[in-house]
Formats: structure tokens, sequence, C-alpha cells
């Protein structure tokens, strides 16, 4: 699911807490890097709404390969290298990341060259958790057939209607289960009070990240989706550190600002939607860019939201983090999606709602089983469904969905007049 | 050549850019047709001048000039432009009043529009990335039956058997009538079977409800869709007058509208 480092390219309004965000990013893909390199400290890859925690107590440096698969999107690298993967097996149907990704091992090819990385850090250890996907799994299981090394992880519930202390305690029991191998290839154990500070760390950015994002509740809103999916960064890759909640701070005065300015990003914001599904990265800057110029502000997503854990609790860590991985958006039946998503309309004030449908990501397309409908018809706020992905761009048309978006705002400015009669030619 | 005062629309499409004069009184004043080609604004320029000479209406008198269409912004000299979508559902409405359900089915794409009984555009639908329910499937289906597309009509209308093609696009559809010919299957049954695809894939997009009224240039030149779309939702099927150029009436119609406001 995660995020990109890159300059901001998108229509709107720089942010100065960019500077920042660079150097961060930077840091994590040349430190992880060093660590593997030299191997001055455990290294693990970590599924992007995974037990960081764990591995952060421990001492890992944590790569995560979602990012880099977005990475890939972004930079357009995907395209190029999606077949190799597809040849040995791997289906242009599933998961385009996991294909990207395997595809650029293949091909040695890797957007991270521009921070001095030759490519994915190699590391000691695999990580997943299936609460977002299958797919996480057979991507980390590919490595760990190359390379020989251990891919442990939880598999667990999905779309769950209530999430309730059995399936709380199944997980917490996974979690529990995966110390050992994890103290095994840290050579260390786990310390209580260093998974206490991690989960601590990690709920306090995750409430610094959620106001950043609920600043967007303001007309108009500072921080649009698309400048999101970039400065959501840190709280993916650097989840569980002091470093990610200073940067939060950082940009979270700066929203503030804005707010205080009335400052929007876009300049002009006649119409506010909400984005539910996988961004199209390489194609972020344009959706940015058609949407500023029709004068309308894509507010809020589903998409970044996702990496905020209301449940993460320092006093009572791994129950709090099994809770928090079962409670996310990606993990729950369509009745709690359809809750949420008329919650998150109605607090952000949508003028209608865009669902991305995902040609490889199912488990973050919600329009599949009726959803986008049903809102529709219980919220009355007009939905668009775009097809597309979030890597393989041969799934998305720039003609169609540009056709589709001006649609959908000739649609909100009621463009089509109630008058018949007078074609009688 | 009369110099009142008129509106223009132009529909750039995949096949066939479409053109429409509509005057100040509302009335639709001439059309034209012309193959769009590889060149999209030598196509808007072609069928500019055809129009204005069936009309008889002089270049002055174009109050505005807009476009709609997938090459709708690439044509130079237009005022302003609209989505297909929008100018498919003015058009119709210049014929219907709403809730209606516009459906429209050209070469590349096919459409499906709700309007509410104000005439507000409430939804659309548009065919995923595929030629399955567009014209390009019918073109594709005359191919392997060896007829040109405009004698694929004809070709249906001596159908005596109900054969279902069930391959998802348009390539495996292909083969499954190359098959089906092996087996000695008719073509003029084929190329009803192809028209009943066209006509599931598109009732496969969403959901029909109100007065329907079907549009594009394959409703147009192939009835048998009109036909088989009325046996599908079990009621009739307005087909506008104009039903191929609807999309260049409807924007020609906006561009009356703006003026006017």
């Amino acid at each position: 699911m995660p995020t990109v480092n890159r300059p901001s390219r998108s229509a709107e309004a720089t942010f100065r807490s960019s500077a920042r965000l660079k150097e961060l990013m930077a840091a994590h893909f040349t430190g992880v890097d060093r660590a593997a390199r030299e191997k001055s400290a455990p290294v693990a890859w970590c599924t992007s709404v995974g037990p960081v925690e764990l591995l952060r107590a421990l001492g890992y440096q944590v790569f995560f390969p979602e990012n880099h698969g977005a990475l890939l999107g972004a930079s357009r690298v995907a395209g190029e290298v999606m077949g190799r993967a597809h040849a040995l097996g791997y289906s242009p149907d599933i998961c385009s990341y996991l294909t990207s990704d395997i595809g650029a091992y293949l091909a040695r090819k890797s957007p991270l060259t521009r921070y001095g990385l030759s490519g994915a850090p190699r590391p000691d250890l695999l990580l997943y958790s299936t609460n977002q996907c299958r797919e996480v799994r057979d991507w980390f299981e590919f490595y760990g057939r190359e390379w020989n090394l251990p891919v442990v992880g939880v598999t667990s519930f999905r779309d769950l209607g209530e999430v309730e202390d059995s399936h709380v305690e199944a997980i917490t029991r996974q979690l529990e289960g995966l110390i050992p191998a994890l103290e095994a290839v840290a050579g260390r154990r786990l310390d209580a009070p260093a998974l206490e500070q991690a989960v601590e760390r990690s709920r306090t950015c995750s409430d610094l990240w959620r106001d950043c994002l609920n600043s967007s509740a303001s007309r108009p809103a500072p921080l649009s989706f698309f400048d999101a999916t970039i400065q959501m960064g840190p709280a993916v890759v650097l989840r569980g550190t002091a470093e990610a909640c200073d940067y939060y701070r950082l940009l979270k005065a700066e929203l503030s600002e804005r707010v205080t300015a009335g400052a929007g990003a876009p300049h002009r914001e006649r119409f506010r939607l909400y984005w539910d599904g996988m961004p199209i990265w390489g194609r972020l800057r344009d959706l940015s860019t058609l949407f500023a110029s029709l004068g309308t502000s894509v507010v809020a997503s589903t998409y970044c939201n996702s990496w905020v854990f209301d449940a993460l609790d320092p006093r009572d860590p791994l129950r709090s983090m099994a809770r928090a991985s079962l409670e996310l958006f990606i993990a729950r039946a369509e009745g709690p999606k359809q809750r949420y998503l008329e919650r998150m309309a109605h607090e952000f004030s949508v003028d209608g709602l865009v669902f991305h449908d995902a040609r490889t990501c199912p488990n973050n397309s919600n329009v599949r089983f009726g959803l986008a409908q049903r809102l529709r018809r219980a919220s009355h706020v007009p939905v668009l469904v775009l097809d597309g992905d979030l890597n393989d761009l041969r799934c998305f048309s720039d003609e169609q969905a540009r056709t589709n978006i001006e649609a959908f705002v000739e649609q909100l400015e009621g463009a089509v007049p109630a008058t018949a009669g007078g074609g009688h030619g | 050549m009369s110099a009142a005062p008129c509106y223009a629309g132009v529909d750039s499409g995949s096949w066939n850019t479409k053109a429409a004069l509509v005057d100040a009184a509302g009335r639709v004043v001439a059309t034209a047709i012309v193959r769009t080609g590889a060149d999209v604004r030598a196509a808007a320029e072609q069928v500019v001048r055809d129009l204005l000479e069936r009309a008889g209406v002089d270049r002055s008198a174009v109050t505005a000039l807009w476009t709609t269409g997938f090459g709708r912004h690439a044509i130079l000299d237009a005022t302003s432009s609209r989505t297909e979508l929008d100018a498919h559902a003015r058009g119709a409405l210049q014929y219907v009043s709403g809730p209606l359900t516009v459906i429209d089915i050209g070469g590349q794409d096919a459409k499906i529009i709700t309007v509410d009984a104000e005439g507000r555009r409430v939804s659309h639908k548009m065919n995923r990335k595929c030629a399955a329910g567009t014209g390009s499937f019918l073109e594709e289906m005359a191919l392997r039956l060896d007829v040109p597309i405009g004698a694929l009509p004809a070709l249906a209308q001596a159908s005596r058997e109900e054969i279902e093609l069930g391959s998802f696009c348009t390539v495996f559809t292909g083969t499954e009538v190359l098959g089906l010919i092996r087996q000695g299957k008719r073509p003029a049954d084929l190329a009803r079977a192809a028209y009943r695809s066209v006509v599931k894939r598109v009732l496969e997009m969403e959901r029909v409800e109100g007065t329907v009224v079907a549009t594009g240039g394959v409703v147009a030149h192939h009835h048998m869709v009109v036909e088989l779309l009325e046996q599908a939702i079990g009621s009739r099927v307005i087909v506008p007058r104009y039903a191929q150029e609807i999309g260049a009436v409807g924007v020609a119609y906006a561009a009356r509208a703006a003026a006017a406001a």
C-alpha cells in the first residue's frame, strides 16, 4: 500500500517541510542499505501495515517493499520490468507491486539508485501480515526462496464485520509466536520497555498524521490526496521512530498556518472529492493537474488514512497492535467500509466520491460488491468509478479517465438543463 | 447564405466526426458526418465545412462552436467543450424528458447515462478498457464472417437459430466464432449472436431504469441492437432523430444555452 519519496510534482503548492521530508526519506534508504552492507544491524523487510514495532524494539533496520513498489510505479520503471515476473509465473492479474518489485529485482533495476543504492537492501528476515492481502506473503516467500531467508508473519482475519476480542486474542497469540524467530535473527531478547516505546511512537506518529489529514476538513483543504501520498512517507517507513513524530509536528504546524491563511491546495476549490482505493502512481501528477484545472480538490482518502492506528496503546503493546491491525479499513467487511466512507464523506463535506478500481488490487478496490451503488443510494453523494491500476498502466486509459473525471465535474456543476423539447430538426 | 446567428456542435468520435447546427430558435438546421481518420483537426474542419454548406450558412453566422468527443480538446477554434456524457444527455433531453437512461454505443466505447426527472445527470458509466460491447467488436465480427460491416445488419436478419457467444473479450470471441464456423454454424446466426453479445455487454455495465434512449453510430446503423435491447429490457427504446449526431446536437444546444445565460 505505501508511498513515495520524491519532489512534489503535483499541481499544488510546495510544502516548506518537504525539504526535511526528502532528507528523512534519503536517510531511511541509505541507513537500511548501510546496515545491510556493513552488517551493523539486522535488516528486515516488513509489509506496510505489518507489526513493525516488534522489529524496532529488536533494533532492526526496516525496509518496506511496498514503498519500493510505489516508487517503481511513480518512476514508471514498473512497466519495463513487470514482464520478467509474469514470465516467471506471477500473473499480470495479481498485485502489480509484487510483479513490479520481483521484475525489478530480476532486471536489476531500481529507482533507489538515486539514493546511491544498487537496489532494495538485502534483508536477514522477512515479516508479513496478511491483514491487507495474501499477495504480500507470496511476495516475501519469493525472496525467502531466492535468498534462503526466514519468512515469518501473521495470517490475519479478513473481511471482518466487528473486531471481536476472540479475533484480537488470536492475532496476539500469533504475534507472540513470532518473537523467538525475530529474536534469533536479531541476536537479542525482546525488551518490554523498548516495545512499549516503539508502540508509543507509532501511536504518536499515527495521531499526528491523522491531525495532518484532518486539517483538510477545512475549506479550502490545505492538503490534497495527491500531496498526502507523498507526505505520508514517514508514517509508512519510519513508523515507531522519533523522527517520524518530529516530522509530522513540523507538517502539522505548516498545515495549521495554511488553514489560518485560507490557503488551499489546489488554489481554487469549487468542489471537494474523496478518493477511495489505491493511487495510480504513474499518473499522480497528471491527475493532480487535471483535478486542479477543474477547480476540484481531492481532500481526503481511505488510502492515506491506512496508516492511522487508533487502537495502539503502549500499556498493552501486543494486544493493541493486534487490534490496530484488524481495525484497518482494508481488513473489514462491506458494512464497516460503507459506514466509514459515509462518515468520511460527511466529515470532509465532500461533493462526490471517486472509487479507483485497480485491476490488480482487488483487496483495495471497493466497488466490486456494489458498495459504490449502495453508498450513492444511502448518502445521495455522487460517485465515480475509475478503472486503472496502481502500477500497471496498461490497465489505465488516460483519455477515458479524463473524460470520466471531466464528466463527473460537469455533473457536479449540474450541467444538464431541465428543459426538454426544441430539437425537432 | 444565411447570416442569422446559430450554434455549431462538433462531436469528434473515434470513427466519425459529427457536426450539428442549431439556430437561435433551437431548431436543428443541419448535420454532417465525416470519417475521423488519423487527423482529428482536419476531420473537424471538413465536417464544419460540410455542415455550413448543407445549411447554407456563412461561417461568420456561427456565434459559437462547441466540441465534444474524444478529440474535443484538439479542435483549435472551438469556443468551449463538453464531455460526450454531457453532450449525449443534453441531446437526448431535446427529445425526451427525464427521468431517462441514455445508452450510447459508439465505435470505441459504450456509455450508460442516467438523468433524473429534473434533467440533471446523476450518474454515468463507460465501458472498461475493452472493445466488447462497442462498434469495434462488430467490425471484428464482420471481419470473421467475411462481410463488410455495412452488410452485417441484413445478414443478421436472416438468422434462424439462437447462438450464445460466451467469451468476454473481442479476441476470444473472434476465436469462438471461428470455431463455430468450423462446426457449420450459419453466418446469419453468428451475426445475430454478435449483436446479442453487444447488448449483453452493455446491459452488464449498469442497471437501466426509466425511459430508455439509445444513441450512437452503432444504434443508428444496426437496428437489430435496438430490437435486442427492447427484448432484453422488456420495454420500448427510443431512438431519437440524429441518433448518430446526438452528441453534436447536444453540445450545440450547450453553446446556445451558454449564450442565452
